[in-house]
């Protein structure tokens, strides 16, 4: 576990070292060290935290650095979204599927600063279906993404956002 | 300290269904406080549910997913009684984890 975590770790250092706290970072380091290794349960090829993905702008690139692959459309991912998001900083969305050999699932906001929300892995007996809640900036597309069978199928919504999430 | 983490697992002896409410700030790092400040980014990156021994879900968040972030998941099996361990660590390196039995 130490491997992956200490990767990890070095690049937090980069990405912080401006906040200046690079000492807390170290102490915590030392504590995530405790935590679980999700390799040795779970061994997908892409099993590990995908730094890169989330600091993509865009969701073309994010899905890109995520599966190296673009998705297609498909009525067979459902996506529930509210048409109107009052609250941008608090948007529940679930997604579920028919597909079938899901490996993961991912939520991307086209007008976020980072596009990438979370991407959720899904190994075999897990049912392929999330609910979580999200953070928007504005009104956007909000973008499904759902690996089945080593492909890539996606379903699009607009969310309309009355108060945005990222303005404080 | 109390767990950041609050679980609730419930088996319908086919499936588990899972959700669980976590405490944490996740700040993004694009919100500036009252002052005009930048409030630095502190989200969690990994959160990991087990069950017997296996991860059966697998979250990797960026700082867009809502503060005290709340996810629903449900996976085949489980049975009641059993643990069912969810942990996470975030971009700081801070981590917590909790042990929930299903109902």
């Amino acid at each position: 576990m130490s491997i992956t975590h200490n990767g990890f770790s070095a690049q937090r250092r980069l990405v912080l070292k401006g906040a200046g706290t690079v000492a807390l970072i170290g102490l915590g380091a030392g504590l995530g060290v405790i935590a679980f290794d999700p390799r040795q349960a779970f061994a997908a090829a892409n099993d590990k935290y995908p730094e890169e993905a989330f600091k993509q702008k865009n969701e073309a690139d994010a899905i890109k650095a995520l599966y190296g692959k673009t998705a297609e459309p498909s009525d067979k991912v459902k996506m529930d979204a509210p048409e109107i998001a009052e609250n941008g900083a608090v948007v529940p969305i679930s997604v579920t599927t028919t597909l079938e050999d899901v490996t993961s699932i991912s939520f991307l906001v086209s007008e976020n600063p980072n596009a990438l929300v979370a991407s959720y892995k899904i190994p075999a007996g897990t049912v392929p279906s999330v609910a979580n809640r999200i953070k928007m900036a504005k009104t956007s597309n909000v973008i499904v993404v759902v690996e089945a069978g080593g492909k890539l199928y996606s379903a699009t919504k607009e969310v309309k956002v009355t108060v945005g999430g990222c303005g404080g | 300290m109390a767990s950041t983490i609050r679980v609730r697992a419930t088996s319908n002896g086919d499936t588990t269904e899972v959700q669980a409410l976590i405490q944490h700030p996740m700040d993004s790092g694009f919100v500036k406080d009252a002052k005009g400040d930048i409030i630095p980014a502190h989200f969690i990156q990994e959160l990991t549910f087990e069950y017997d021994g296996k991860a059966v879900f697998v979250a990797d968040w960026g700082g867009g997913v809502s503060k005290d972030p709340y996810v629903k998941f449900a996976f085949k099996g489980g049975k009641k009684g059993d643990d069912l361990k969810v942990s996470w660590v975030d971009n700081k390196g801070a981590t917590d984890t909790t042990t929930a039995k299903i109902q």
